[in-house]
């Protein structure tokens, strides 16, 4: 499934909604997860799963073209926990 | 380094006020879309399908096979059944976003 077909379907079961709306509902619900993130918080949705950031420590990396060093810097990087229910449903038939 | 400020964590019910806040959709309604969202991709991938939502990022299942582990507390070995497991890899728009906040 991709956003466009998760807008569609959402569109269908709410024929109260424009199209429009949906795809607005859509972006603000996953850019405030992202703005969440970028700020440092966390962001956990019962059952589906938790998104938090992991840090990641400065090194020197290589560029695999050139072989050249290169500083990598400090950083942080998103990371997600499915849930408890999210796993068991993905396992069961 | 020093420590980032603390923010507290997002919820459906914050989600729901967003949209509540900026599109002016009743508090009920909010919360029912939030709901909405997360079941249709729940869905998707309990019937296989990956999720791929364009500059957030991607919800990618993988079929683990069955491997031997231990129980750390006794040593005694014991079968992991195969499981499908679910994993979330974020698009480079996202990793930028989150990566320059530091």
């Amino acid at each position: 499934m991709i956003r466009s077909e998760l807008v569609e379907a959402l569109a269908t079961d709410n024929p109260e909604l424009r199209v429009e709306e949906v795809e607005q509902i859509v972006d603000i619900f996953f850019d405030e997860i992202a703005a969440r993130l970028a700020e440092g918080g966390r962001v956990e949705l019962r059952g589906f799963g938790t998104f938090t950031t992991r840090a990641r420590e400065a090194r020197t990396g290589r560029n695999p073209r050139t072989g050249d060093a290169v500083d990598v810097p400090a950083k942080r990087v998103p990371y997600f926990k499915p849930g408890k229910e999210m796993r068991e449903r993905l396992n069961t038939d | 380094m020093h420590m980032m400020r603390s923010v507290g964590t997002l919820t459906r019910a914050d989600l729901a006020e967003t949209l509540n806040r900026k599109l002016g959709l009743s508090r009920a309604e909010s919360l029912d879309l939030v709901e909405a969202i997360l079941a249709k991709m729940c869905c998707a991938l309990s019937e296989g399908e990956n999720v791929k939502i364009s500059s957030f990022g991607s919800f990618v299942l993988r079929d683990k096979r069955e491997r031997v582990g231990r129980n750390p507390k006794t040593g005694i070995e014991v079968p992991i059944t195969p499981r499908r497991v679910m994993t979330f890899r974020a698009s480079q728009k996202l990793k930028d976003r989150i990566g320059a906040a530091v």
